[in-house]
């Protein structure tokens, strides 16, 4: 932690007293951890000289900023039109049980994440998800939730 | 010196007024919310919207559209008091605002404007959303049931006292007024105590604890009491 706090340190050394490039340090702590833990947050106020509940505000507005750590998978399911018409609402629910990860969250194992996402380009084949790269369709609660054990089962 | 019209009634203003401080100063009364004497203007709440007639009957926020040359405005009109009341009514379903079991019962902004522009009842379903009560603070409580994501305490913390204590966080209905990285506002490290947030607050959502709901009268006027004793600084 010490080293990730000076590693971190330096991330933000050139964003010093620079409380315009709030979003721009945040990007960098993002690709630098993984994601944005609270103890990067009071780090960031401090190097820029913004007041905390700034820095809340803008990781909280952005979807993008995540404060959890990423799980070892993804796992994005599409509620896009198609999805939604053919089931995605169930294969989500599925998918949440399964991994333990409520949407947008991680799994308490750390195996997973959960995402939802608008339209993974791939109508034809909905209800879809993507297991990190790849991509399943024609999907059922049952057909997902196999697809999650095997890759479960590879880690 | 501009010269403008307010319903039909000829005023002035000096530039860089807005048009509810024109308004205002010659004793015409806009309806606002979001809008306190001595913070910055928001044109959150859009309870001040006035129509301007030789802009298409545009629809403007007069707490934050500066007043200009020769603009005819109209102020009062069944639309504008038909938009008013939608909008509140919009904010009575958002969250929970059941005035019986209120604090400031009696003396809540909210409350009075719905009186005044005749809300007898709300057209939308409420939301009923589940929402917390800190209670951290000895002498000071925030319940987000009552919030209206006015700002204003937000805009006291930071323009009046400069603790930056409180900011918003999410975002639309979901926002939430909190303090430093989302703390316990007893366990924040930036407040200083001194309430400024709680008097500027327009509704119950930040009420003085151990107070009973008829001492619960806030001094909103005080934010410009304060800023108005302060050395301008020459820009
Ligand atoms: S009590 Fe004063 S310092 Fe604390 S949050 Fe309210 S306005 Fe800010
Ligand atoms: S707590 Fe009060 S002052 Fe602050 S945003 Fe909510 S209603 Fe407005
Ligand atoms: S809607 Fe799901 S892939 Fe297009
Ligand atoms: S009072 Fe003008 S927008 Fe709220």
């Amino acid at each position: 932690m010490v080293n990730q706090k000076e590693h971190l340190q330096r991330v933000l050394e050139p964003y010093t007293h620079r409380p315009a490039e709030l979003i721009q340090a945040l990007h960098k702590v993002q690709s630098a951890l993984g994601y944005v833990p609270r103890w990067a947050q009071v780090q960031v106020a401090e190097v820029l000289g913004v007041p905390p509940a700034q820095v809340r505000g803008v990781i909280t507005f952005y979807h993008l900023f995540r404060q959890q750590p990423v799980g070892k998978h993804t796992v994005r399911v599409c509620m896009g039109t198609a999805c939604h018409v053919r089931g995605a609402q169930r294969v989500l629910q599925a998918v949440e049980e399964e991994t333990k990860a409520p949407a947008g969250k991680t799994s308490p194992d750390g195996a997973f994440t959960v995402e939802v996402v608008r339209c993974l380009g791939a109508c034809g084949l909905a209800p879809v998800m993507m297991v990190d790269d790849e991509v399943s369709g024609r999907l059922d609660p049952r057909k997902a939730r196999k697809v999650i054990q095997e890759v479960g089962r590879g880690t | 010196m501009i010269t403008l019209r307010v319903d039909g009634q000829d005023i002035t203003a000096s530039p860089g007024q807005t048009i509810l401080e024109a308004a205002v100063a010659a004793g015409i009364r806009i309806p606002t919310l979001c809008h306190l004497k001595g913070l910055t203007p928001r044109g959150a709440c859009r309870i001040c919207l006035v129509e301007v007639k030789n802009w298409n009957g545009r629809l403007v926020p007069a707490c934050a559209t500066p007043a200009e040359q020769g603009l005819d405005i109209v102020a009062h009109s069944q639309r504008l008091r038909d938009l008013r009341r939608t909008i509140l009514e919009l904010l009575f379903a958002e969250r929970n605002h059941v005035c019986a079991f209120c604090v400031s019962n009696g003396h809540c902004e909210l409350q009075t404007l719905a009186a005044e522009h005749g809300m007898e009842h709300v057209r939308f379903p409420y939301r009923f959303p589940a929402l917390p009560l800190d209670a951290s603070h000895p002498k000071y409580g925030i319940d987000h049931s009552r919030c209206v994501l006015c700002g204003r305490c937000v805009r006291a913390c930071s323009e009046v006292e400069g603790a930056m204590t409180w900011g918003f966080s999410g975002r639309g209905i979901h926002t939430l007024v909190e303090a430093d990285l989302g703390d316990p506002w007893g366990k924040s490290k930036t407040c200083t105590g001194c309430g400024k947030c709680v008097q500027a607050c327009p509704t119950g959502a930040l009420f003085e604890r151990g107070k009973a709901t008829s001492e619960q009268v806030k001094k909103g006027e005080l934010v410009a009491e304060v800023t108005e004793r302060r050395p301008r600084v020459q820009g």
